[in-house]
């Protein structure tokens, strides 16, 4: 490893001793971010759907997306902030894209996403190609 | 005036602090920077450390420079860099510069050669605003448009901003502030960006335009070349107890000394 990836990699150990679930876009998600308010620290959760993941190591991020009094609403998380406490799984979501950002674009019935009700690696019926 | 320090650009990163704030870091490292010979105002007028860093294979060092090194009795070195010093400043030849060096938190300045861009036109280099994209404007939306008056004065006047290139200029980047230090490794994590490409050489100083930062060590932080060629055999002992699986009658992995070895 080269000293940048050693260096993230340390951090990320020191960070990821914390609950985050398996999830992926499209699913539910309820984030539990602290919260400062002068002295005091607390824990406000941000619920809705995850829109959009980001893999790039310590750099890591997501986006998730909820409608609040009619008003949309997307926060950016990064992965291994400290501010980010745990990531619950709500609920899963049967999406075929990576990033959903066409839900910015559809309020109401066509904003649902179906729930995904079979295994956690499940993609769907089609066979996967066999690179040759 | 302490001394500065020539140190390898390795590339960015970020750290998350306790409270959440990322601050994106360069990572510096110092790849064995040493000093490697000594100005004084007796001999040369006026003081200064000759610093180096970086190994270089014996083959891409010139005879000449071969002869310095042999006289100096420090490894051959892929850069060198004079640092003015103050008179009771001066650090003895050998000594290897430590990440300590510098003290979290203070600012530094930080030199390096950026990163060439080749002939750049006017939007690039000097943020022009170009032309318009319609209303009879062919060809020329990226172009600088006028540079001068009429018949007086009939000249463009020296300094216009032009085309050119653009790039590969040596500059310096003040009050950077040092987010942590990393003596082990030899690495320096800046907050921000610093001038160059990842793997070019830069050279860091306390910051000028600053006041001096309280408790930095004075002349400055190194150890002896002979403490850090120990501390590598130290290493590479411990590396090799670790690697075998045979377990020590004594037991105590951390007492063996440097000298077992050795006898083996």
């Amino acid at each position: 490893m080269n000293i940048i990836e050693t260096l993230e990699h340390e951090q990320m150990q020191t960070l990821a001793n914390k609950k985050i679930a398996d999830f992926t876009s499209g699913d539910t998600v309820k984030v539990n971010v602290k919260i400062k308010e002068g002295e005091r620290e607390r824990i406000q959760a941000f619920e809705g759907v995850c829109i959009a993941r980001k893999s790039r190591g310590l750099g890591s991020s997501f986006t998730v997306r909820k409608v609040s009094y009619g008003e949309g609403v997307e926060r950016v998380f990064a992965l291994y902030s400290p501010l980010v406490e745990s990531v619950e799984l709500v609920r899963k979501g049967h999406v075929r894209r990576a990033k959903l950002y066409y839900l910015r674009d559809r309020s109401g019935k066509s904003a649902r996403i179906r729930e995904r009700k079979t295994g956690a690696g499940f993609r769907g019926n089609k066979k996967v190609a066999v690179a040759s | 005036m302490r001394t500065g320090v020539i140190a390898k650009k390795v590339g960015m990163t970020r750290i998350f602090g306790a409270d959440g704030v990322s601050t994106p870091v360069t990572v510096l490292s110092l790849d064995g920077c040493q000093v490697v010979g000594v100005r004084t105002a007796e001999k040369d007028g006026y003081t200064a450390l000759q610093l180096g860093a970086g190994v270089v294979k014996p083959k891409n060092v010139t005879k000449p420079l071969k002869g310095f090194f042999a006289k100096q009795e420090v490894e051959p070195k892929r850069i060198l860099k004079e640092f003015r010093v103050a008179n009771d400043a001066i650090v003895p030849v050998g000594s290897v510069l430590q990440a300590d060096h510098f003290a979290v938190g203070q600012f530094i300045d930080v030199t390096g050669v950026t990163i060439g861009k080749g002939f750049a036109g006017v939007m690039k280099r000097w943020n022009f605003g170009g032309l318009r994209a319609s209303h009879g404007v062919s060809v020329s939306h990226r172009s600088h448009g006028s540079t001068g008056q009429r018949q007086d004065p009939g000249k463009v006047f020296k300094g216009k901003k032009m085309a050119g290139h653009m790039g590969q200029a040596q500059v310096t980047t003040l009050n950077l502030k040092l987010a942590a230090a990393d003596v082990a490794r030899g690495l320096l994590l800046v907050a921000g960006a610093v001038p160059g490409s990842d793997g070019s050489y830069v050279f860091v100083r306390d910051a000028i335009k600053k006041p001096a930062f309280k408790d930095l060590p004075y002349p400055a932080s190194v150890v002896s070349e002979k403490a850090v060629e120990q501390e590598a055999v130290v290493a590479a002992v411990e590396e090799t107890v670790v690697e075998t699986p045979v377990v020590d009658e004594e037991g105590v992995v951390a007492d063996v000394s440097v000298e077992t070895p050795v006898k083996e």
